[in-house]
C-alpha cells in the first residue's frame, strides 16, 4: 500500500479524464462523484456496468471513458468482474499479457443493483475476496426509470411508486453495514459535494488489494425534485446534517472521516427537496420531521 | 488408448480438459454436478491446468463465463434446467457480447411441477438466444462435440458461444466405452485459443456491449449476430471434416440412419435417437422401409441438410421430448416451416410429443407411430398431435389421485356441504 498523496484540496487531480457531453441530467451528482474517482482511478481500469442511469454514459459509438467497460446486465455485475479479474490473472500467469497492460477492474452500479438485485452477485464477490472496487452511485431510487422507491430510499420520500399520503413508509437499507459484515478490504461512504474526503478515499481503496466497496450518495436533481444547482448544496447538506455520514470500514474498524461538530437540523436538508415538501405544506409535519431527526441524533450518539 | 467406460458427464469433462480450458465458472445442478465435481478433481490434483471458480447462482456463473471469453481466455462451463433458465438473461446478453466458450447443459425438464429427470424444454428455451447448439445421443459424441463446439465458437466468422447438449440420467450417468483421443491429436485439431481483438488491456481501451439507441442499430448488431450464426453450416461441416480425417469419426450435422431407401423416417434429437435406431432395425426385420434423420446441429438451423434428409419420403414421424404449451411440439413446428412449399417435402408429418420428465419411449411405441402414420399416409388425413402415454400409465396416475383425493379429505377442514370434494373427484376428466 503506498504513501496517501492526496492531503489538502491543491492535490486534487485535475486531469478531468471522463469525457463532457454524456446524456446524465443535469446538477447529476453521481456523475460528480465519478469524474472524482475516475481522476483518482485512472484510465488503467475496466468499469464494469450494470443496469441504471449510467448504462447511457456509454451509448455507441461514443463514451466519456478513456480505458475500458463491460456493461453487464442489472443483477450480475460483480460476477462480470469476476470472469474479467481471473481473465487477466490468467493472461499474465501465462505471459499472455504484459504487467502493463493489467487492468483495475471496477464495478458501477446504482443503487437498485446494489442494494437489491444485485447484492446476492455483490455477497459472494465478496465471499470469494474479489480484488475489484465497487462504486455505487446511490440516488435512493430506480432513478433510470423514473425513481420509483428501492430500498436505498429514505423514510417518508415522495417517489413516483410512493406518492401517497406520508411518502416511502419504509427506512432506507443500511447497505454499509451489510457491506462490512462480509469484512472486505474497504468500505466508504463518499459523496461529491466533499471532493478531498472522497478523493482519499478512492486513493485508499485504490492501492488495497481484494474487495474495496464505495457508496457515492447522489442527490438527483430529477429523482429528488429540486433545481440542479442546488446539488453541492444539497450534497453539503447530507453531511452538515448528519443524514449521510462520512466514513470508512477497514480492519474490522468504523471510522468516522468528518464528524460534524454541530449538526444542522435535518429540516434544512430536507426543506430544499421536492420529493420532502409534503412535510412542509401545506402545514409542517414535525412528527416526521422529528422522527427523521431522532433516527439521525441517535445514529451520532452512538458515534460520539 | 482403448476406450474407457465413461459417464456423459465424465465424457463432458474429458472434453473440457482436452481443450486445455483456462477458466471454468460453476455451479452445481443437478445431473450436471459430475461435471464441475469432475473438473475439480483435476485442477486439485494438477491433473489439468486451469481455474475454477464457484459463483452463486447460474446467473453470475454465465455473466463470469462471458465476461472471461470477452477478456481472451478459452471458458468451460455447464448446467441444466432451472439454472440454464435462471441464466437465460445471460445467455442473450453473452451471445450479443459475441463472446466464444461452451456452455454444456444436462437436459432436465422444468418446474413445475419440479422434477430430475430429462426432457428438452430446457434448452428448447435456449433455442433463440443466440448460442449454437449441438445436441448429443452418446456419451463419445459428448466428448467430441465438446472439442468441436470450441472450433465453433472461436471461428472468427462466427464468434458465439455453443451449447452442447446431453440428456440428464439417460446420457450423464450412463457409462459407455469412449475413446479419449491423445493431447498432441487434440491440439491439433484444437489449437490454443487465438482471441486476436478480443480483450480487456490497458494499451487498447475497448468499449464493449455497449447500449444503442434506436432500432436501427438494435437490428444491426443482432442481425449480424445471425448471420454469424449461420455461418456455422458451412463451417461444421468443415470441422466435421476435420474431426473424421483425424479421429476417424463421422459427425455430420444431420445424422442420417438408414434412410436412403426408407418410406418413412422418425425425426428427432438426443439420446433416444439411440432406441428410435433399434426400433428401425426390428422394424426392417419386419419388412418396413423406415430410417431416422437426427439433427446434431439444431443451432444454426441446417434447414439444407434437413430438408434433403427427407425428401421424397412419404412420411416424417417427429418425436419432440419438449412441448411448447399452447402449441405443441417445436422440433414438428421447425421442420414444417423449413419443408412448407419445398420440393419433395414428404405429404405426411405426424407429431408426437414423448419422452416428458424421464419417461421412456418403448419400442412398442416406435412401431404404433409408424402404424399411426403409415395410416395417415393410406388415407391422406394426418392425424393430429399426440401425447405418448400409455393406459398402463393412465391407471397409475389416477391411483395417485385417489390418494391425493383420500389425503385431502382426511386433512382439509370440510367448508359447507360436500360440494367441494365431489368437483374435485371428477376431475381430471379423461
Amino acid at each position: 500500500m503506498s504513501e496517501q498523496r492526496i492531503k489538502r484540496m491543491k492535490d486534487l487531480p485535475s486531469s478531468h479524464l471522463l469525457g463532457t457531453g454524456t446524456p446524465m441530467c443535469s446538477g447529476c451528482g453521481g456523475l460528480e462523484a465519478l469524474h472524482q474517482i475516475y481522476d483518482v482511478l485512472g484510465e488503467k481500469t475496466v468499469f464494469v456496468n450494470a443496469a441504471g442511469c449510467m448504462t447511457l454514459l456509454s451509448v455507441y459509438p461514443f463514451t466519456p471513458f478513456r480505458g475500458s467497460w463491460l456493461y453487464t446486465a442489472m443483477a450480475s455485475a460483480p460476477a462480470g468482474a469476476q470472469g474479467v479479474r481471473d481473465a487477466l490473472d490468467i493472461l499474465l500467469q501465462q505471459g499472455r499479457m504484459q504487467p502493463a497492460d493489467d487492468l483495475d477492474v471496477v464495478v458501477l452500479t446504482g443503487d437498485g443493483s446494489a442494494y437489491g438485485m444485485g447484492l446476492s452477485a455483490t455477497s459472494a464477490a465478496m465471499d470469494r475476496k474479489l480484488d475489484f472496487l465497487y462504486v455505487c452511485y446511490d440516488n435512493e431510487g430506480y432513478g433510470n426509470t423514473g425513481q420509483q422507491y428501492s430500498s436505498a430510499t429514505p423514510h417518508a420520500a415522495i417517489t413516483s411508486t410512493s406518492g401517497g399520503h406520508g411518502g416511502y413508509p419504509g427506512y432506507k437499507k443500511d447497505l454499509f453495514s451489510i457491506w462490512a459484515a462480509h469484512r472486505p478490504a474497504y468500505v466508504a461512504t463518499v459523496i461529491g459535494s466533499e471532493p478531498l474526503d472522497l478523493a482519499r478515499k478512492i486513493e485508499k481503496a485504490r492501492d488495497l488489494q481484494g474487495s474495496r466497496m464505495i457508496i457515492a450518495l447522489a442527490p438527483c436533481p430529477t429523482g429528488w425534485s429540486y433545481d440542479p444547482k442546488d446539488s453541492v448544496e444539497i450534497g453539503r447538506l447530507a453531511v452538515k446534517t448528519g443524514i449521510w455520514p462520512l466514513k470508512e470500514y477497514i480492519d474490522g474498524e468504523v471510522i468516522h472521516t468528518r464528524v460534524p461538530r454541530e449538526r444542522a437540523p435535518v429540516e434544512e436538508y430536507l426543506r430544499l427537496q421536492g420529493r420532502f415538501a409534503h412535510l412542509f405544506t401545506p402545514h409542517k409535519d414535525s412528527a416526521v420531521i422529528g422522527e427523521i431527526q431522532a433516527r439521525v441524533d441517535s445514529y451520532w450518539d452512538k458515534v460520539v | 488408448m482403448p476406450p474407457q467406460l465413461l459417464t456423459g458427464n465424465a465424457a463432458a469433462a474429458w472434453g473440457a480438459r482436452l481443450a486445455a480450458v483456462d477458466y471454468i465458472p460453476a455451479f452445481p445442478i443437478t445431473p450436471q454436478t459430475e461435471i464441475i465435481e469432475t473438473l475439480g478433481a483435476w485442477l486439485d490434483s494438477g491433473a489439468m491446468p486451469g481455474r475454477m471458480v464457484t459463483l452463486e447462482s447460474e446467473h453470475s456463473m454465465l455473466t463470469a463465463a462471458g465476461a472471461a471469453a470477452a477478456t481472451g481466455v478459452r471458458v468451460f462451463t455447464a448446467t441444466s434446467s432451472q439454472g440454464l433458465l435462471y441464466a437465460m438473461e445471460m445467455l442473450y446478453t453473452v451471445a450479443g457480447w459475441r463472446a466464444p466458450f461452451v456452455l454444456v447443459n444436462v437436459s432436465r425438464g422444468l418446474s413445475a411441477p419440479i422434477t430430475l429427470e430429462a426432457d428438452h424444454n430446457d434448452v428448447m428455451a435456449a433455442r433463440d438466444c443466440g448460442f449454437l447448439q449441438l445436441h448429443c445421443a452418446d456419451c463419445q459424441e459428448v466428448l467430441d462435440s465438446v472439442l468441436m463446439a470450441y472450433r465453433l465458437a472461436e471461428d472468427p466468422s462466427i464468434r458465439l458461444p455453443v451449447l452442447v447438449n446431453l440428456d440428464g440420467f439417460y446420457l450423464s450417468f450412463t457409462r459407455e466405452p469412449v475413446s479419449v483421443p491423445e493431447m498432441e491429436a487434440v491440439r491439433k485439431f484444437l489449437p490454443p485459443f487465438d482471441p486476436r481483438n478480443i480483450r480487456f488491456a490497458a494499451s487498447a481501451p475497448e468499449s464493449q456491449a455497449v447500449a444503442v439507441l434506436g432500432g436501427g442499430p438494435y437490428s444491426y448488431f443482432r442481425y449480424e449476430a445471425h448471420l454469424a450464426a449461420l455461418n456455422g453450416v458451412a463451417v461444421y461441416e468443415q470441422v466435421a471434416t476435420e474431426f473424421n480425417t483425424l479421429f476417424g469419426r463421422q459427425r455430420d450435422a444431420v445424422e442420417c440412419y438408414k434412410t436412403a431407401d426408407a418410406g418413412i423416417v422418425f425425426y428427432m434429437i438426443g439420446s433416444f435417437a439411440t432406441k428410435a435406431r433399434e426400433a428401425v432395425d426390428r422394424l426392417r426385420e419386419a419388412g418396413l422401409k423406415v430410417g431416422l434423420v437426427r439433427p446434431r446441429l439444431l443451432r444454426p438451423f441446417p434447414a439444407g441438410q434437413v430438408t434433403a434428409a427427407v425428401a421424397g419420403k412419404q412420411g416424417v414421424i417427429v418425436i419432440d421430448q419438449n412441448l411448447s404449451v399452447g402449441q405443441g411440439g417445436i422440433l414438428y413446428t421447425e421442420l414444417l416451416a423449413a419443408l412448407y412449399g419445398r420440393p419433395g417435402a414428404p405429404p405426411v408429418v405426424t407429431s408426437f410429443i414423448g419422452g416428458l420428465g424421464g419417461r421412456d419411449i418403448s419400442p412398442e411405441e416406435f412401431y404404433h407411430m409408424v402404424t399411426v402414420t403409415r395410416q395417415a399416409i393410406a388415407s391422406g388425413t394426418v392425424p393430429p398431435p399426440r401425447l405418448l402415454y400409455t393406459a398402463g400409465e393412465l391407471r397409475e396416475i389416477r391411483k395417485l389421485q385417489a390418494i391425493a383425493m383420500v389425503e385431502r379429505e382426511d386433512t382439509s377442514p370440510r367448508q359447507g356441504p360436500s360440494r367441494d370434494s365431489d368437483t374435485a373427484r371428477e376431475a381430471p376428466r379423461e
